[in-house]
């Protein structure tokens, strides 16, 4: 039943993804909008494929790639729709979707079976460490996007270009406030994934941190992201500064997620994919 | 029945003699009845804006029409003829058509596709309206004008790029800051230059303005004129602090504004950008300031070049308007002869006609028993019937003293039972 809603959302995703596309073309409000309702029930789809798969497996439904790519996908577009309601950045639609649509497709091709649980996965905490991280890692991709955005942006203002490319995209003030402001939850979201996360370490291997690789990452990247607040804080380091940091601490994050899962060996590496 | 429109423009003549030829908003509704007054007009309208002076009006007559109308400018302005003669155009049917609706569609503008010109022919109908000067041609003529604007504009991206520097100022303030609301100005200079900028940007809504002067009085001066805030010449950096938009506009030989105290000026903003605009010639910004991390620089000749090349969108997107105009001016002109009596009494009859055959062959389909003489009979009753209930309207089109309100019933019949365009027809037998 989940894999239905699994495939009917990617779809919606994926029209998403060309009505976004069609709107940075035609910068029509009413196609962007048509992105949104697109993005919308492709969300509330992927909601009930999420559920369903709960239901079916008995635990919440992150503990391989699959799963985990999927949750990922969902909390992106959660953060992109929460997004939309108070900043009115259209175009971020574009990358935010094509971002979850990928990943949808990675999970896509992935097995899809549901397996017995594995003992140190049946844990109290283990949801909320997940949840915590995942949103956590939703947030900094949207504050990869804005990083993106502005660099292009401020590079057509330096190099005095008011072409099509600049009219497509949000104020470099837009983007930066944006890029703080998901720094500022972002930030809190990642600190409580690790302290979930070690409180379970604590007690699925009796230790709240033991160096492996996946900690060892997250604690990188944790560090990133705290200099960026600090630096911010301190000195001042916005704009362009700031969208670069927001680029690297996204590397980051992908790599804590996806690179050590698949290159680094370790007690986080998903057995079954 | 024929459009005319008599006017001058930014094209034909000097300030000097648009100004003379004015009509003050609050003389319309007078000037307007002096017009309806002319015996050869039947509708009316006046369109005075700074740019031009045109008087549209509906005739029979067009020539008598013209030279009542030459004479009434020079009477109510109290200018002889020969003064601006040379400077009128004219403009008759489908040429008066289109005219219309490119002026509409901002297409004849100094500054194509500036959007102001669409509100004043808007007040100018509306003006005409009230005093009743407008008739149906005048009042569908300038309903497809504002349709053929909407049209222009959403159509084509002829009014979305910024063509003058200061527009372009805002707009790449804009784009760096989101809005001018909550933005501080710095001006430095006291000059014609930075007090135009400078009310530029209060219509754009910006929070505050500090203004700085080597001769402190002038800046004191300006600043009380725009209600801004004045800044001794060697607190001038206490003015950068606090500003995000710098206009630059002295006459000074040599860079006021360096690379080196930027830097400082940028620690002590805590990085916060700011956005130079330098119109000073020579500049007053050393050209390495915008080198510096979330500082903007934009001299005049850049502004100007940015302008230079949205203009030259701008006459891509007219080509494309002007194609829209003319497919509108083929709809009107279809419309407007289809308001001759000939060809709407042909079409009437034909309608009708129709309308009896189709009916009678029904009955007869029914009725297969009936003889030959019997349906003869009947064929003539039918006809009979039609050309009956036709007599009396048709009569009365055609009578002369019903002239004045032909058009109204013309295009009441049209409407009422729905008649296509004869003209359709007509152009494919010439073809």
């Amino acid at each position: 039943m989940n894999v239905y809603f699994f495939t009917f959302a990617a779809l919606f995703y994926f029209l998403a993804v060309l009505a976004y596309l069609s709107y940075i073309i035609s910068l029509k409000k009413i196609v962007s909008n048509i992105g949104l309702a697109l993005a919308s029930i492709g969300f509330a789809s992927h909601t009930l494929c999420l559920l369903t798969r709960y239901v079916e497996a008995g635990y919440t439904p992150v503990t391989n790639l699959h799963e985990s790519l999927s949750f990922f996908a969902w909390t992106i577009i959660a953060i992109f729709l929460i997004a939309n309601l108070r900043y009115k950045i259209r175009v971020l639609g574009a990358f935010l979707t094509a971002i979850a649509l990928i990943l949808m497709l990675f999970a896509f091709a992935l097995p899809k079976e549901i397996l017995p649980l594995a003992p140190v996965l049946r844990s109290f905490w283990h949801p909320f460490h997940v949840t915590f991280a995942f949103l956590g890692n939703a947030i900094f991709t949207l504050a990869f996007c804005c990083g993106v955005m502005y660099l292009i942006q401020e590079h057509q203002l330096k190099s005095k270009k008011m072409g099509t490319v600049a009219k497509r995209l949000p104020s470099l003030k837009a983007l930066d406030d944006l890029n703080y402001r998901a720094l500022t939850f972002g930030f809190p979201l990642l600190t409580l994934g690790i302290i979930t996360g070690s409180v379970w370490a604590e007690y699925a291997w009796g230790r709240y941190w033991g160096w492996d690789p996946k900690e060892t990452w997250s604690l990188i990247t944790w560090f990133l992201y705290a200099a960026m607040l600090h630096q911010r804080l301190t000195v001042g380091w916005r704009g362009r500064k700031a969208a670069i940091m927001a680029i690297v601490g996204f590397v980051s994050v992908l790599f804590t997620f996806l690179g050590v899962t698949l290159l680094l060996p370790g007690l986080h590496t998903y057995s079954n994919w | 029945m024929q459009l005319i429109i008599l006017g001058l423009n930014h094209k034909t003549a000097p300030i000097e003699i648009r100004e003379r030829l004015a009509f003050q908003e609050s003389e319309m509704e007078k000037a307007l009845s002096q017009v309806r007054s002319l015996p050869s007009l039947k509708e009316n309208m006046i369109l005075s804006t700074c740019n031009r002076v045109e008087i549209y009006a509906i005739s029979r007559e067009p020539e008598k029409a013209i030279r009542e109308l030459q004479n009434f400018l020079s009477r109510y302005h109290e200018l002889p003829l020969k003064e601006f003669e040379k400077s009128l155009y004219l403009l008759i049917g489908e040429e008066a058509v289109r005219h219309i609706f490119q002026v509409a569609s901002s297409l004849d503008s100094m500054v194509v596709g500036e959007p102001q010109i669409l509100g004043q022919i808007k007040s100018a109908y509306s003006m005409a309206t009230e005093s009743r000067t407008s008739g149906i041609i005048l009042h569908r003529l300038l309903h497809r004008a504002f349709h053929v604007a909407k049209r222009v504009r959403t159509e084509t991206r002829i009014g979305d790029s910024a063509v003058s520097v200061s527009s372009v100022s805002v707009e790449l303030a804009e784009r760096i800051f989101g809005s001018l609301e909550q933005r501080v100005v710095l001006l430095i200079g006291a000059g014609e230059m930075c007090e135009l900028a400078a009310r530029h940007l209060v219509a754009g809504g910006v929070e505050k303005i500090l203004v700085t002067n080597r001769t402190y009085d002038r800046a004191v001066t300006l600043a009380q004129e725009i209600k801004g805030e004045p800044i001794r010449f060697e607190e001038m950096a206490l003015g950068l602090k606090r500003a995000d938009i710098v206009i630059s506009a002295t006459d000074s030989s040599q860079h006021l504004i360096r690379h080196d105290p930027i830097v400082k000026v940028m620690k002590e903003r805590k990085q916060k950008p700011i956005f130079f605009i330098d119109i000073a010639d020579p500049r007053d910004v050393e050209p390495g300031v915008g080198d510096i991390e979330n500082v903007y620089l934009y001299n005049i000749d850049d502004l100007q070049k940015v302008a230079n090349e949205n203009m030259k969108d701008r006459e891509k997107e007219a080509r494309k308007a002007e194609a829209i105009v003319q497919e509108e001016v083929t709809k009107f002109v279809h419309w407007h002869q289809s308001l001759e009596i000939t060809p709407t009494i042909i079409a009437l009859k034909k309608k009708f006609e129709e309308i009896r055959k189709r009916e009678f062959e029904k009955m007869i389909s029914f009725h297969p028993h009936l003889s030959e003489k019997e349906r003869q009979s009947l064929e003539a009753l039918t006809s009979a019937i039609v050309n009956k209930i036709l007599h009396d309207p048709l009569t009365r089109l055609k009578q002369k003293d019903e002239e004045a309100m032909s058009d109204v019933y013309l295009d009441a019949l049209r409407t009422l039972f729905q008649l296509p365009d004869l003209t359709a027809e007509e152009r494919m037998k010439e073809d």
